[in-house]
């Protein structure tokens, strides 16, 4: 890394330095969102997965499956985010869990739900995180 | 090297995580975070300088339904997009996997993927001072829904520089919000700017404890 951090030193005046910053933000007042939707429509059918709910195969794909879900199973043999699912299989996120609520009722997946934020995070969690970041 | 193709499942060409991508069984949990900034401020390239996988793409289609339809007489407008969100990851223990997203700063596409900000740790709003303006608006929802964040300048070589107080007062932060510079470029620079946002995360938990 070779650009220096301001504040410059040394005798070399930084062209770059600048005192004041020419814009400011004003807190955001609300208005009115856009209509967006989902182009795989009702929400209430899919079940409540996360980016990063690992998914683990529960057993060898049958020969009957749909194409997507042989492709799941043969990718969840060791634990697979919904997200990676979504990336390797070319599929929009949201199709994905359209695959895999089917796939969990039918009990042929299980799903590893992920640690989320609550209103008091886990000390012990950040510590362990910090720890493995250490490492890098 | 971007083709999709509709058969792409049925003639099984599917590739998976190459061998030393594949996450061990005892993978348990995972976290995540979000990586949040406008178009080209280096999001992609910060996952990318701390990820253990290349980084990997998840998209999600909306329709838009055109604005003022009203006037139409029915004939209503709508567009297509896909938004495309890149991410990466880092294994912290054999249990726990830290995920990481690099995220458009516009909010109208958060809410494609499930609880992408909400189950987040944290976030970090990645910031380039040759366009400053483009991070309020994210600041401003982080702000509101309550998402802890920290604030990491990516130094350009040719972005002003300007004094972290100046900055400060003109993102309008918060007491206690950590600013520190970067690198996204380097994986230390990158490591150490996730490291200020856990020190953080854990001062948050510590004081309210």
């Amino acid at each position: 890394m070779t650009h220096p951090l301001h504040p410059p030193q040394g005798d070399e005046p930084d062209a770059r330095f600048q005192a004041d910053v020419p814009v400011r933000r004003e807190r955001r007042s609300p208005e009115n969102p856009e209509r967006l939707y989902i182009l795989t429509g009702e929400d209430s059918e899919r079940a409540p997965l996360d980016l990063v709910t690992l998914i683990v195969a529960k057993g060898d794909p049958s020969p009957t499956a749909q194409p997507e879900q042989s492709a799941v199973v043969r990718l969840c043999r060791t634990p697979l985010s919904v997200a990676e699912l979504s990336a390797y299989m070319a599929l929009p996120f949201s199709v994905v869990t359209v695959v895999l609520t089917d796939m969990l009722a039918a009990d042929l997946v299980l799903a590893r739900a992920p640690i989320v934020r609550s209103a008091l995070p886990d000390r012990s969690l950040l510590e362990a995180v910090m720890h493995g970041l250490q490492k890098l | 090297m971007d083709f999709k193709s509709s058969d792409t499942l049925t003639s099984g060409a599917i590739t998976g995580p190459r061998a030393q991508d594949v996450l061990p069984a005892t993978a348990t949990a995972a976290v995540k975070v979000v990586i949040v900034g406008g178009f080209g401020v280096g999001k992609t390239t910060m996952v990318g300088s701390v990820s253990e996988i290349r980084p990997l793409t998840t998209e999600e289609t909306m329709t838009q339904a055109g604005i003022g339809v009203d006037d139409n007489y029915g004939s209503e407008t709508k567009t297509a997009t896909t938004v495309a969100m890149d991410f990466g990851r880092i294994s912290i223990s054999d249990e726990l996997v830290l995920y990481l997203f690099g995220t458009p700063g516009q909010e109208r596409f958060w809410f494609l993927w499930n609880g992408l900000f909400e189950g987040a740790l944290g976030a970090v709003v990645l910031i380039d001072t040759r366009r400053l303006q483009v991070s309020f608006d994210v600041i401003g929802r982080l702000e509101e829904k309550g998402v802890p964040f920290i604030i990491a300048v990516n130094d350009f070589p040719d972005a002003p520089r300007h004094p972290m107080d100046a900055l400060r007062r003109a993102l309008d932060l918060e007491q206690g919000v950590p600013i520190v510079h970067c690198d996204a470029r380097h994986r230390a620079s990158s490591r150490d700017t996730l490291m200020t946002l856990m020190r953080y995360l854990h001062s948050l938990a510590v004081a309210k404890a």
